[in-house]
């Protein structure tokens, strides 16, 4: 894996692509609006107290991922038309906790 | 500097679309945005591939930005808008060298691609074809950047400031939380820093919050002292030139530096004091 840069991952992100756990605390997963996938949008990883985490911008597939820290955070979707959505999701080294977003 | 002279929003860039003398410029480290769709007339600058020396870890040198701007077709006076993804990391960061390099006019847009994004703009995948230019560039201005005996000379002595997240500070994280957790050798801290994320300088939409309340943030809650010198850093420089932006260019302090070889090569170096653990 590289990680040369903070942003977005190159090369267009697909959440379809799986990624092992391994050592890290992965959280991941889609955003969709009546069966279809919302790829215009960001998830934003929220910690205690709404202190600002990671955001990426969503995927041809509407996903999205975060490698965190253990612990509760909170996702907030972002997207065009003044779409939020808000889940609490759990993360812990070695897992990869899946998030499905209907808006 | 002040807000207007630095900072745009929406309904000024379009309003001058397709004007002779204003070139708008995406800068992403994720190439394939601009590709999906861009604010109309912009052309593409990969953080990456345009911007880093291919094979010292440096940024490119004068001759490599000349040959850049060139090639993209952009004149000494142009005027020149950067906005990108990542509520503007690397487009503040590509500013900073537009900086650097002596351009006289460049502009951030306020909120960058997200909130045109979020506002439903009008994005194109046409590319424009704009004539080469010969692009002169200035000798680097060292003003602007810190390197790493500056740094540490700087520790309990200047206003050091870490914008990364509050765990990459503790050293719980060695990278923000979407991205694999790997890179420098040491997590933590330079001692004597304050902890103040880049993302408290911004609203949700990516726009910049307001000057009160950027000096709020920084004077009065991190506690920096406005009359000291002040270096920022974050991993790999990015997101300090997003702070170094705020408090050179909108908040017009002195000597602020960015220093981009940032916790990549601090936390690397071979016995430099870190500390660990959260702000106090």
């Amino acid at each position: 894996m590289s990680a040369e840069g903070c942003g977005a991952p190159a090369g267009g992100f697909s959440v379809s692509t799986a990624v092992a756990a391994g050592d890290q605390a992965v959280v991941e997963g889609t955003v969709s609006h009546d069966g279809a996938p919302i790829s215009t949008g960001y998830a934003r990883l929220l910690g205690t107290g709404d202190e600002f985490v990671a955001e990426v911008p969503l995927g041809a597939d509407g996903g999205f991922r975060f490698f965190a820290a253990p612990g509760s955070w909170t996702l907030r979707v972002l997207a065009p038309g003044g779409v939020r959505a808000e889940r609490t999701v759990d993360a812990d080294y070695g897992q990869v906790t899946k998030v499905v977003v209907t808006v | 500097m002040s807000r207007s002279d630095v900072l745009v929003d929406a309904e000024w860039v379009e309003s001058q679309l397709g004007q002779p003398g204003v070139v708008l410029v995406e800068v992403d480290e994720d190439a394939s945005a601009y590709d999906k769709g861009h604010i109309p007339t912009a052309v593409k600058v990969d953080w990456k591939k345009d911007l880093q020396d291919p094979v010292r870890r440096d940024f490119v040198d004068k001759t490599g930005f000349e040959a850049l701007l060139s090639e993209r077709g952009i004149s000494n006076d142009d005027t020149v808008v950067l906005y990108g993804g990542n509520n503007n990391w690397f487009a503040a960061y590509a500013y900073w060298y537009f900086r650097l390099y002596g351009h006289s006019s460049v502009k951030l847009l306020d909120g960058g691609r997200k909130k045109w994004e979020l506002d439903s703009r009008e994005l194109s995948t046409d590319v424009p074809e704009r004539a080469k230019t010969s692009y002169t560039a200035s000798e680097q201005d060292s003003s602007l950047r810190a390197l790493r005996e500056e740094v540490l000379a700087a520790i309990g002595k200047r206003n050091l400031v870490d914008v990364r997240s509050p765990d990459e500070f503790a050293g719980r994280l060695l990278a923000p939380a979407h991205l694999p957790q790997e890179q420098a050798q040491r997590a933590g801290h330079i001692p004597t820093a304050r902890n103040v994320p880049w993302s408290k300088a911004a609203n949700e939409d990516g726009t910049f919050r307001s000057d009160d309340e950027l000096r709020e943030l920084y004077e009065a809650e991190a506690g920096l002292d406005f009359a000291k010198d002040t270096i920022a850093y974050c991993r790999i420089g990015e997101r300090s030139a997003h702070t170094w932006f705020v408090l050179h260019e909108l908040l017009d302090l002195a000597n602020v530096k960015n220093y981009d070889g940032s916790w990549t090569e601090y936390g690397s170096l071979v016995g430099v004091p870190i500390e660990l653990g959260d702000a106090r």
